[in-house]
Formats: structure tokens, sequence, C-alpha cells
């Protein structure tokens, strides 16, 4: 159509010569997205409408995913270090030379004591993959980027309802009436949060409330934002549960039913018994019938429990309900919304007006789904009841030293309530819920030459019987997850690698092995001493940390510090898959899994790091990797193995097309399978029935489908576990109770924080330093346009922002005689850092923050030496500690939760310091330039999308498609809008709604 | 100078952005600079894009700001901008080469890149700062509503919209005919009361902004706070002790 008169204007101009569909990987939200291709050249990128995550939409790193992808920063050749480490001194090698030094390396280190390799992988898609290849090369020491993430909201999840928030469950945004939002700028689940709340807010009926010390983009269109102080999420949903307890505004039978209230808690003190779930001879736990007036088991589908009221039981010992052990805590007036008020930061009025409001959309605003289901004793519900108050939560919770306990007690709240997996409440995603906790436990037990382990690295104690340390309490591993310091730390420790090899503590490693980690900036507490960790000398010249091998796309930081670089592809030139065996991309709707294939032929000598550790595998000869006659298990690289690989029976990577392509889940290998995936759009999915979709913890037959998925290893209802029986297993053993006994001087530690009842306690860090000298909290956040995005290198988004600032209260810039635009020293008890100060008024006045990951070193990225990223640019992470200041015998504890090990680099406290006039307009510490990236380009001018095809194909449509945004929730708030989709109406010529 | 269509377009193709739901997350500026980077107006071109100062072509804006009340109490806002298409464009007016022009058929104002001149005239005249300068290729460029996309057969139906309404992850833009009364968006804009933007300077944009929605309360069903029925742990204790559940 071009009907202008004296213009033209071509409608309907060439796009692709075609559209291929794979899997987005500019953060970990891993949407669908369908790439526009001319020859070998990216037209466009936008969202896949038929995805099961983002259903069409794309978040602006996805949309910048193509100067991701012809970024100048992206690495070239494998490079082997000439210089000094950190010189960025590099030779450009070929890859049969590359492999043949990181096998030699890594043969030699295998052959002498396997765990002194240290093989961490950042933020790793492929762990199942990268896990099973350290468990068949015999190192434990092993894990990827949890450790400094959210191993506090997974552990706390896992080890409480079987599942966790993070990207492994969701609100019911259809149906709540009421979304707590703990501390989420930005999470995992990046597009589903942004449409759900869009969806929610659309439909009118709902109240969305943000608990977080800064209001931007969720907290901006919250109904009610809580600025809170940061690191007292907990007091303030204890002050909930306070009032919810008091006033009886609880879900009695959901905790009777779905939780361990009723479990009879043994009360013997001084007794090894004490504090531990009365059982069984067969281990069932008990309750206290009030029907029979005796003791039974709990899992009796008939049982009638008291929740309340001692027993005695037949071994003499006292017992009462857990439920009565959590209420005598929490209706404390230690935890009176009076009593809170002042150390949040939130009026007391306001925490029982929250309170009040709670029990309301739970109690007052009752659903009921007209779908019958069968529960797991066989029982039919002819409805769904839900009590839909939602909650989510994640960095703000995470990040602190109390994080593990925090969000316990979140997870409480919720069970109070009743909300957990019901209509409008949290819903677990597939292949969540699991037993509280997952079956595996860490191996390591047993690490010996030239042998595989007995298991996997990471899993999950469940007492001090599973611990990773040798007869004298000494951790095993190098990170020292899994130890008396840090018993549950699920997801390792990558954090304290770097400088527990430096320190040989607890022993020296021989090979570093990191991927996708940016170990030697943003993502190390303490860059300033993890440099010098990475450089330091023995006497003798060597290195402290003899090899350091990595692989990355992109020259970052800590490219400049690998001995050994081995060039990774662009997430458009791979094979991946997003597998259930992993972090999958499913819904509360269904399980569903996903892949990458390359839509790209790399231009560079550049390899999948996959391919590369499979290869490598072959090489060394691993067991799986390498057949019984030397040759390698997958010669065609990953999707060899992506295809091929079964971890049990008929359980491989991906979970659609199995067998003869009619299988899913479990079935034979399927040549065809990758061919499958392309044809569907990259992804498989299942629609769970109806009666599936709620109660996944106590519905029958979605428990036999699950089991019989490989999820879980029987179809028994998982009880969520209000109390949590392991934390007083190792607090016995602080108290002397059972044959592994933790070093004397950690006993009080243990016992104070393994409560198996969710606590609260003061940030380590606040408590060490707070008063006069360091009065601000200081955290940050990611935007959302960089969230979790590899590289601030993007020539689009760093468009957007290219530096940061420090974002201070007006009221708090004001009593420290600071205006906006001040440069300042922000000063903590471990260093300072210079920044430009701006002004706000929606952050919580004793708090600081500034965008996380902005500031680059000189020289790297492809960026220029005088790019404001390096120049104005600042991280916090100079000022923030690994180790906590010393206990009175020297030792120091990393700066972390002490129950998991979780990095708390939200616990910082600053004070700010005006700068001199003379020190203003750049910002301190830099580190010296790095040379850029060997043979970068100069790029004056960009002028990308100059040169496609745009030449009339096709006369052009007569006639526009209207769309409406959230059109279903729009047309059912009498709008006048018609329902359906986008540009679809239900019943139009293009189809109906989906 | 230019003039606008004779007879005013009937058809009005614009916008409808909710500011009640917008998170400011830049999705909708980032995908409009992707497709239009290789479409009508290509390139965006982006001057030193690794360097001290990264400035590029951009359609659509993101505008984060904090509006502060006599009070002190605050909101944030985030105000996606882009060309409102106005019916009485000043840009169109004021343009010396005619150049800037309205299209009869469906009310986009665009500019032809072979009559622009790059003289600014028209972005001094723009009230709303909508029009981009191509410093490289010497000529002013413009949000086109994706107008080699919304007609474009080379597409799927659902891809057929401009870039920034189907990517936005909060639903937050819609499109279609403001000129219809009848039309979706005409009625989205009636019942969630859309505004034109700074309507005093008279150029009659089509787009239009939904108003945030007034902030859900709950008070007044919900109560101020809860009434207790037990005092501390024995009261609850002996209020619950004989109470029965089933599982």
């Amino acid at each position: 159509m071009s009907r202008s008169a004296t213009h033209h204007v071509e409608t309907s101009p060439k796009v692709a010569d075609e559209v291929k569909c794979t899997t987005c990987y500019m953060c970990a939200c891993r949407c669908g997205i369908r790439v526009h291709l001319q020859g070998d050249k990216v037209r466009y990128i936008e969202g896949n409408p038929d995805h099961p995550i983002n259903r069409g939409v794309l978040c602006a790193k996805g949309s910048a995913g193509i100067m991701q992808h012809t970024s100048p920063a992206r690495l070239r050749k494998p490079l082997l270090r000439v210089g000094e480490r950190g010189s960025g001194d590099f030779r450009e090698i070929e890859w049969d030379e590359a492999l043949e030094i990181a096998g030699g390396w890594l043969r030699e280190t295998r052959r002498n004591d396997p765990s002194r390799l240290a093989f961490f992988t950042g933020r790793d898609q492929s762990q199942s993959l990268t896990g099973w290849w350290a468990k068949q090369y015999g190192t434990l020491n092993y894990a990827a980027h949890g450790g400094f993430c959210s191993v506090n909201m997974a552990a706390a999840g896992l080890y409480t309802i079987g599942g966790s928030f993070w990207e492994f469950g969701e609100p019911d945004w259809d149906h709540t009436r009421y979304l707590l939002l703990f501390g989420v700028a930005e999470d995992h689940d990046s597009n589903p949060i942004k449409m759900g709340l869009g969806r929610l807010k659309t439909r009118g009926d709902a109240k969305f409330v943000s608990i977080n010390p800064t209001r931007t983009g969720y907290s901006a269109i919250a109904d009610e934002w809580i600025g809170i102080r940061p690191g007292t999420d907990g007091l303030f949903v204890a002050a909930l549960i306070h009032e919810l307890l008091r006033a009886e505004q609880i879900d009695w039978d959901y905790l009777a039913r779905y939780t361990n209230a009723p479990w009879l808690v043994i009360q013997a003190p001084g007794d090894a018994q004490d504090g531990r779930i009365a059982r069984t001879a067969d281990g069932s736990p008990m309750c206290f019938d009030g029907k029979r007036q005796a003791v039974r088991r709990a899992t009796d589908a008939d049982a009638s429990p008291r929740l309340v009221g001692a027993c005695d039981l037949p071994n003499g010992h006292r017992a009462v309900p857990a439920f009565q052990l959590m209420a005598a805590r929490f209706l404390d007036r230690q935890y009176a919304p009076g009593a809170v008020a002042a150390r949040t930061g939130i009026p007391a009025d306001q925490i029982r007006r929250i309170a009040a409001e709670i029990a309301h959309a739970a109690f007052r605003q009752q659903i009921e789904l007209d779908i019958p289901w069968t529960d797991w004793a066989g029982r039919r519900h002819d409805k769904m009841v839900g009590r839909p108050v939602s909650m989510h939560a994640m960095r703000g919770i995470s990040a602190h030293s109390n994080g593990f306990h925090t969000c316990r007690m979140i997870h409480l709240l919720q069970m109070l309530l009743g909300t957990i997996d019901v209509p409008g409440g949290f819903r677990y995603k597939p292949p969540f819920p699991r037993p509280c906790p997952p079956g595996p436990k860490p191996a390591g037990h047993t690490a010996a030459p030239d042998t595989p382990l007995d298991g996997m690295p990471l899993g999950f104690p469940t007492g001090p019987e599973d611990l990773l340390v040798t007869a004298d309490g000494t951790p095993k591993r190098i990170d020292k997850a899994f130890s008396w310091e840090y018993p549950l730390a699920a997801h390792g420790m990558m954090q304290m690698v770097i400088r527990n090899a430096w320190a040989g503590d607890p022993y020296p490693v021989d090979v570093l092995f990191l991927y996708m980690a940016n170990m030697g900036w943003n993502s190390a507490m303490n860059v300033p001493e993890t440099l010098r960790y990475l450089t330091d000398k023995n006497e003798d010249g060597s290195y402290r940390i003899p090899k350091v091998i990595y692989s990355d796309a992109y020259y970052s930081e800590t490219v400049p510090y690998a001995d050994l670089v081995l060039p990774d592809t662009t997430y458009l030139e791979r094979w991946d898959c997003i597998s259930l065996l992993d972090r999958p991309i499913c819904s509360a709707e269904g399980p569903a899994d996903s892949i990458r294939h390359p839509v790209v032929k790399p231009d560079r000598e550049v390899r999948p790091f996959q391919d590369v550790l499979i290869e490598l595998g072959a090489r060394l000869n691993l067991p799986g990797f390498a057949k019984e006659d030397g040759s390698p298990a997958y010669p065609g690289g990953y999707p060899d193995y992506m295809v091929n690989h079964q971890r049990a029976p008929g359980i491989g990577p991906l979970a659609g097309w199995r067998g003869d392509g009619s299988s899913h889940g479990r079935g034979a290998p399927n040549p065809d399978q990758l061919q499958r995936y392309i044809d569907n759009g990259g992804f498989w999915q299942h629609h769970l029935p109806p009666e599936q979709t709620y109660y996944k913890h106590a519905n029958g037959p979605y428990l036999a489908y699950a089991q019989k998925m490989g999820w879980i290893p029987n179809a028994d209802q998982i009880v969520m576990q209000l109390y949590a029986e392991p934390l007083q297993k190792f607090r016995l053993a602080a108290q002397g109770h059972g044959d592994r006994q933790p070093p004397d001087a950690l006993r009080a530690r243990i016992e104070r924080y393994f409560d198996p009842l969710p606590i609260w306690y003061p940030p380590f860090e606040e408590e060490a330093f707070a008063g006069a000298d360091f009065p601000l909290h200081a955290v940050t956040q990611r935007p959302m346009h960089m969230y979790h995005s590899w590289g601030g290198q993007n020539a689009w988004l760093r468009q957007i922002t290219a530096r940061n600032r420090l974002f201070v209260h007006a009221n708090t810039a004001a009593s420290l005689d600071l205006v906006d635009d001040d440069w300042v020293w922000v000063i903590s008890p471990h260093g300072r850092v210079k920044g430009q100060i701006k002004l706000m008024h929606g952050v919580n006045p004793d708090t600081v923050w500034t965008w996380n990951a902005i500031g680059k070193r000189q020289g790297t990225w492809g960026l220029d030496g005088d790019a404001p990223e390096a120049t104005k640019g600042f991280l916090l992470n100079h000022i923030i500690s690994e180790l906590l200041p010393a206990r009175a015998d020297g030792h120091r504890y990393a700066n972390a939760d002490p129950v998991t090990g979780q990095a708390a680099w939200y616990d910082l406290r600053v004070r700010l310091e005006k700068c001199a006039p003379a020190e203003a307009g750049e910002t301190a510490p830099r580190f010296a330039a790095l040379p850029p990236v060997p043979d970068q380009a100069a790029v004056p001018v960009l002028r990308y999308g100059a040169d496609f095809d745009r030449r009339p194909t096709g006369t052009g449509s007569d006639d526009h498609l209207e769309w409406i945004g959230n059109r279903r929730e729009n047309a059912a708030t009498g709008t006048g809008v018609r329902p359906g989709h986008g540009n679809r109406t239900d019943g139009s010529a293009e189809g109906s709604d989906t | 100078m230019t003039s606008l269509p004779a007879t005013p377009p009937t058809k009005k193709l614009g916008l409808v952005i909710d500011l009640d739901i917008c998170v400011g997350c830049h999705a909708c500026a980032v995908s409009c600079k992707e497709w239009n980077a290789g479409g009508h107006s290509a390139p965006l071109t982006d001057h030193d894009p690794y360097g001290a100062d990264p400035t590029g072509v951009w359609f659509n804006r993101i505008h984060s700001y904090e509006a502060v009340g006599d009070d002190g109490d605050s909101r944030t806002v985030h105000f996606p901008k882009s060309c409102l298409h106005c019916d009485d464009a000043p840009c169109v007016t004021v343009c010396p080469t005619g150049a800037s022009y309205k299209r009869a058929e469906d009310g986009i104002v665009l500019v032809d890149a072979d009559m622009c001149i790059g003289c600014k005239l028209c972005s001094w005249a723009c009230p709303y700062g909508a029009r981009e300068y191509d410093e490289d290729a010497g000529v002013m460029k413009k949000c086109t509503l994706c107008v080699d996309k919304i007609y474009n057969e080379n597409l799927p139906p659902e891809s057929r919209v401009p870039a920034c309404v189907s990517a936005c992850p909060t639903g937050a833009r819609s499109f279609g005919d403001l000129g219809d009364p009848d039309s979706d968006v005409s009625h989205l804009v009636r019942a969630r009361a859309g505004y034109d933007l700074m309507p005093e300077q008279g150029c009659r944009p089509v787009n239009k902004y939904l108003p945030p929605r007034p902030r859900t309360r709950l008070e007044e069903v919900a109560g101020t706070a809860l009434t207790p029925v037990v005092a501390d742990e024995a009261g609850a204790i002996a209020r619950w002790v004989d109470r029965l559940f089933s599982r």
C-alpha cells in the first residue's frame, strides 16, 4: 500500500530470508525468540508469541541482542598468557594447542588429587552437564554462582515448602487479590513478572504492595510502596504473623493437612532427642489424634490432629505439636508491630493495617474454582479453594546474612494463610514441589585420584553426617561449603574460591577453571584484594594460584587474569538445552523445556563452552565422556549429548519427543528430537490437566505424574516444613549430641543460627559496624535493561545507562550538606569508592543505593578508555569485604549467611563524605588500564541496518490490525474493548485467543 | 511551508500508553530501535557507540522522574515518549521543503528523506521534542508508527503492529484507529479517561496517555487493624488446645 500522492513509502518491504526460533540468553529469563535473518545478518529479533515464557513480548535486553551478538568485545580465538598475569598480554593460539594445554593440566591434577581442580561456572545454565563433568572428573570443588546469588532463597524454600521463589514458582497472577513483593527490582522471571503485574493491575481488583528500600520500576506501580530498612524484612513479616495469630486469622485446615504443624516435637531439654520430630519405629512422624486421644502416624489420612496441646509419647518423652512452638514464638511481644516499627522504619499502624488487609484478602475474598480434584489419599474434592494472597521475594531478602531465616519466615506466613499452590496464591512450577529438602546429598566424602565421585557435588544435607568435613571438622571443599561454618551451602560458595585458593585455606589448588563469571570484577566481593589473590606469587616466583583457565565470550575484566582463555560463542551461534534436569522454563500450568540452536555461524575461531567441556572429558578419558575403547562418547558435541545422554534410563536432558517421538519425559533417545524441537519453535511444553494445576503438593494425579516423569522418588504427599528438623539436628550436635561434633569454637554459632523455627537477627555487618561511623545502608539494584545481561558493552543499552550515580534521599543529603550532583566518598569499614550523587525521595532515608555492574575497568569490554563506565562508573564491590571481622581467636568467617553461606553483599554499611573540589569528576579507585581485546576495530559510527534489503515483496495489507495490551483483562473490566489477545479478538478471522 | 492533508484524515492511527502499568523497562524503546535500525528510516545511526559519549537516533525514549508534592509525598513515573502523530502537526506545517508530511490515508506523520534538507525547523516546532536528527545522514528522522511493519504481508498477523507495542512486557501499549469512535482503542481511552499530552499546545495529538489509576486502598473494607482474640501464649494455648482438625 503506497497511496500518498507525492511520497513513496514501502509498506511491505522484505524482512528476512528466513526466520528461526530459538531461545534468548540476554539474561536468565530464557524467552522464546524469532530471529529474522537476511543471509548471515540478524535483521530483527522479536518475542515468540507461542512461547510459554514470554508469549510474544520481549524486554530491552532481548531486543538489544543484535548488539551483543556483534559486540567488538567478543573474543576471537584461544589466548595463552605470555606476560604477567593481569597484564592482558596474550598470544593467540590454535584450538588444538589450547585443548592440549588444558587437557594436560587437568590430566595431571586428576592423577594427583582431583580436588585440586576448582571448577566454578558462574551464570551457567548447563549445570546438569557441568556438575556431571565435575563428578566424573572426581572433584568436589564445583559449583555455579548461586553462593553469591540466591542460595538463601533456594535453600529456605527447598527445606520449607519443597519449592522456591526465583523462577521456580510464580504468583497466581490471574486470581490473586493481594500481592506482596519483597525486595524485587528485577528477577530471573523478568518478562513473566512484568506480564503478570500488567495483567494484575489491569484487572483492577487486586492490591499490589512492594516492600523495598528503593522505589524503582516495579515498586513505582505498586499500590503501596513500603520503603523498609534493609535487612529487616524478617521483623516486618514476624509482626504480620504476630497480628494474624492474635486475631486467629490463619488457615487451620491448611496447616493440619499440608504442613507439619501437627507433627509432635519432642520436648526433652538436654536429651539427644530434644527438638526432634517424634517418629514411629519406621520413621513416620506422629501427631496427637484428638478423637482417639492417642498419638498416631501424622501421615494417616483419617487422623484428627491437634495443633496445640502437650502429650506423652510411649517412651515417656513429652511432646507438643510444631504449631504450638511456632505460635509461642510469634505471639511474643518482641514481634508486636510497635516493637519492630523503629527498627524496620515502618510505622506500627501501617503494619497493623497491612495485616488486616492480608487477612481480608485471604479469608473474606476466598476463591472457589469449579475444578474437581483428587488428593493424595484418593479423596475427591468438588472445588479448588484458594486464599488469594500471593508473595514473591528475591535479592533484597537473599543477599543478607539473615536471608535464609527471613525467607523461611515469608514461607511461614504463606503457610499460615494457606496460600501455597492454591488459586490466587503462590504456585509451584514443575518439577517442583519436591520433598523438603530434595533427596541427593552432596558427594565428596570419597575423593580419589583418577576416580569419579560417587554422586553429584552439590546436594542437600539433612544432618551433620552429610557435611563434607574431615574428622577434626576441617572443610573438605575449597569454598568451605557443607562445612560446619556453612552447612546448608547447597549452591556452593563461589565467592570464596579465589580467596581460599590463594590462602591455601583449607588447602591450595592446582587449577582454577572458571566459566562465565566475572570474578575479577563485578562478581567479586572486594575487587582490589581479589586481583591481588589472582596475581600473588610464592617466593619461588610461581603464582599462588598456579593455573587459571577461563571461558567467556567477551573480553571481561576477568579474562586478563587467566593463563588460558577458551573463547565461547554468542547465544545465537550455539546449541543449548534449557533442561528439566537443570533450570527449566516451566510454568505453573505445566512443564516445559527448550533448546538453543545455531541460527548464525560464528565468524571467529570460537567454540561453545559445552562442546569444549565434552571434548576435554573425552580427552581425559572420563567415564561417560569416553567409551571403554577411549573414543568420545559424544563425538557430535553438545547436541549429541542433548539427544543421547541418559541420566537415568529413559531420562535425558530434553523431555520432549523421546522414543519414537510420541513419548515425553521418559523414553529412549530419539535421533529426530532436535528437529522436533526446531519444528515446534524451539520448545516443548505439556499442559497439565486443570485438576492437576493446584495443590500439587497433595494432588494425587499430579504427584503420580511427577513420579512418572522422574521428578520425585514417590507419589507421597509433600508435607511443608514450618518446623525444620534438619536444622535441629545441627543444633543438637552443637549441644554435644551425636558422634559428629563441630569444633568447639563453632558450637555457639551453630546453636544460635540453626533454629528449627524462623528467627530474625541483625545483619552481621550491621551488628559489627552500626553507629555513627557507618550510619547508612548501601545496596545495589540492576536496571531492568541490563539485569543479568552479560556486559555493558552493548551499543544500544549503554546509551540508556553508561554510568551510575549514588542515589541519596533528599533529606539525608540535606542533613549531610550535600546537594544534587555532588561527588562523594562512599566509605565502608573496608575501603572507599568515589561517585556522584543523585537525590531522590523514593528511597529509605537510611539507605543509599546505586545501579550494580555499570562500572567497568578501563580497556575491557571493547569500550574506549574514556568510556563513562570506566571514568565515572563505580562498583560498591570495591568496599565490600568477603570476610567478616576477626573472631576473638583471630578466625574470620565469610561475610555470609551462617546457614547457607550466601554472600551477604546487601549488609554493607557506609558513610558519605563530600569530595574536595579537586577530587570531583572521576571515580576512584581506578585500576590500571588493560590493553584492548586483540584486533579490536574502532567503531566511530555505527550504521547497523543500513545495508538490509528493503525491496518490496508483496503489496502490503490494506488495513491495520488493532492491538490492545492486556486485551482480555481490559475487556473484562467493562471498557468496551473486545476480548481476545493483542490483535486477535475472540472469534475474529485471525483466530481466537489461546 | 508544507500543508496538512486538505481533508483531515478520518483514520488516525496512533498509540495508547498506559502510565498505570509502565515500569520503565525500556523494552519498547529498544525494540523500536531494533526494528527501525533496518526499517523505513534505516539506519538509526549511533555515534561513538563504544566511546565516551554514545549517542544515537531513537524514535522512542523513556523518561523516568519523581513527582514530589508539596507535602513531600512523591511518586515515581515512567513516561515513554515518541511522536504523537498530531492532527495539527506543527512539524509538518513548518517544513520548508515538503519533506515532513501527514499521510491522508492513516494520519501517520513521516519524513521523506529524499526531500529533507536537515534544517531542523521541525524539531524546533515540535513541542514534544519527538524528532531525531541523524547527523550522519543529514536528515531528520522520527517514529514511523512502523509503517513498514503494520501493513507488511511478509510478517504474520501478530507481528503487524508497531514494534514497541508487541514487545511491551506489561501490556502498557495499544495501537489502533483513534479516529474511529467505535474502535477498541477509542473505547479504552474513554473508559480510562485517556488524555492528550500538553493540550495547550494546540497540536491535537493522536496518541493518548492513560493516567495512573488511583491506588487501591482497602482500609474501608479491611479495617485498619485486626481485633485480637488472644493476648499471649498462655491464652492462645488455652483457647486452641481442644480443637481438632482433619487431614
